[in-house]
């Protein structure tokens, strides 16, 4: 009888822990089988750039883009998530591509007269219908790239 | 009694720590103490890093492996395999640093030989990943199909390249989601080193001014920069204590450090050009760069003990 009830909680435990190790595995599943297919036409660098973010937050990432190739950027949030925002500043603070502003759209495309290190700003804005609870989902951050 | 008692508290022990793994998930990699900003906020004064530590989750990207062996090619170099780590070596790699650093280095290895359409090098490089791989434990980053799909596709350039993308993005994936982020930086920093070492091998002692291969080696000093932040970022783990791979390693860089530091890289604001009918946009900017013989000299003589010594 004892042992039963310590089954059950060892049982708890473990749908815990595979909950956890499934959230990580869709967000991986969710960049590689839906994210990449926007990077169609450019080849995808391999890195790996994703987490799970709830409305209201935001990520940032650093990267060197450098001239003489074209670069696909590609932004996307998992079904649960409003329309994920961003722009793309440099060194000198200017908002280079504000997506916001161009309606929302996830991938831009660009190449540089010269290299440059960049920060993509990204955010979850938070959905207009307020839920009980704050969404939660899968944000990948994506770059292929073109040699001209 | 004592039985019911001892019931509860398993049972409350059990659900916390379900509870702090499933929280620890969604916070993974996240500053500690970070205080949410809007879009707006972020754009202040000075330099890119400055207002990092508002950010809620941060990322560093350095050129993967087939980007820096495409940095490399279209700067001109050409083929030549002695430059490559030697495959007699994969068996040599016992520790976890040195199995992340080759993995790294013989990807970038593999890249630029598919780039170069050399295909039986491209799959005996393929095999030597797949080994270190599955010795670190990273069992779907090359199976069977991958190797097979690789085999009936080596004269086609962009299927290969798809291939080496996908076998990166597995193991990458794979590190960072089981709390590995440390293993796949310096995975990064290895496949990054080799392109510098690549470059300068080269390039060669001499290189004359204006050396296109020269200049994007200096450029590198903007990814370098990212490297120091990802490597500090990854110098305590989790559980408070330092890791000692990540420490070292930093500790090894200090030369290649101190030879950028004697290379000037400026770089002016940007101007964007939107997007012409073949919608890409042009981001204008120009870049000054600086390398005297001596500071590339010290460069290439940085990078090539630090190479030579992480391959042994």
């Amino acid at each position: 009888m004892v042992m039963k009830k310590y089954l059950r909680y060892i049982l708890i435990f473990a749908a815990l822990v595979m909950l956890n190790l499934s959230v990580h595995a869709q967000c991986k599943g969710f960049a590689k089988k839906l994210c990449k297919l926007e990077l169609t036409g450019y080849t995808h660098d391999g890195n790996y750039h994703a987490a799970i973010l709830t409305e209201g937050e935001e990520a940032e990432l650093y990267k060197t883009f450098y001239s003489g190739q074209n670069y696909r950027l590609a932004i996307c949030g998992s079904e649960a998530l409003p329309a994920i925002e961003y722009q793309v500043v440099d060194a000198y603070k200017n908002v280079l591509y504000d997506n916001r502003q161009h309606d929302m759209a996830g991938t831009w495309d660009f190449t540089l007269e010269s290299s440059q290190q960049l920060k993509i700003v990204v955010k979850v804005p938070v959905a207009e219908q307020k839920a009980e609870f704050p969404n939660s989902g899968c944000v990948s951050i994506m770059f292929g790239f073109q040699e001209k | 009694m004592q039985d019911k008692y001892f019931n509860y508290r398993l049972v409350s022990i059990l659900f916390l720590l379900g509870l702090l793994l499933f929280a620890g998930s969604c916070k993974m990699g996240k500053n500690q103490g970070g205080k949410e900003v809007g879009l707006e906020d972020f754009l202040s004064e000075e330099d890119i890093f400055d207002d990092i530590d508002k950010a809620k989750k941060i990322f560093y990207s350095l050129p993967s492996p087939l980007e820096t062996a495409l940095l490399l090619k279209s700067a001109g170099i050409a083929y030549n395999e002695q430059v490559l780590n030697s495959l007699d070596n994969v068996d040599k790699y016992s520790t976890t640093k040195s199995k992340a650093l080759n993995l790294g280095i013989y990807t970038t290895d593999l890249s630029l030989a598919s780039l170069f359409d050399q295909a039986q090098t491209s799959l005996k490089y393929m095999d030597a990943i797949k080994k270190l791989a599955t010795e670190m434990g990273i069992s779907d980053a090359v199976d069977e199909e991958t190797l097979k799909r690789l085999e009936q596709n080596l004269d086609n350039r962009d299927v290969v390249m798809d291939i080496i993308s996908e076998t990166f993005l597995n193991s990458s994936s794979y590190l960072k989601e089981n709390d590995q982020q440390d293993v796949a930086a310096i995975v990064l920093v290895g496949g990054w080193l080799e392109g510098l070492y690549i470059g300068s091998w080269m390039a060669g002692d001499n290189p004359a001014a204006g050396n296109k291969l020269v200049d994007r080696l200096a450029e590198q000093k903007l990814s370098f920069s990212i490297v120091e932040r990802m490597l500090q970022d990854n110098k305590v783990n989790k559980q408070g204590n330092e890791n000692r791979d990540i420490v070292e390693l930093i500790n090894e860089l200090h030369a290649v450090k101190s030879a950028f530091d004697k290379i000037e890289v400026q770089t002016s604001a940007v101007r964007v050009d939107e997007a012409d009918s073949s919608q890409v946009t042009v981001l204008k900017s120009q870049t000054k760069i600086n390398v005297t013989p001596e500071a590339y000299k010290e460069l290439k003589a940085a990078v090539e003990s630090l190479r030579n010594n992480f391959v042994q």
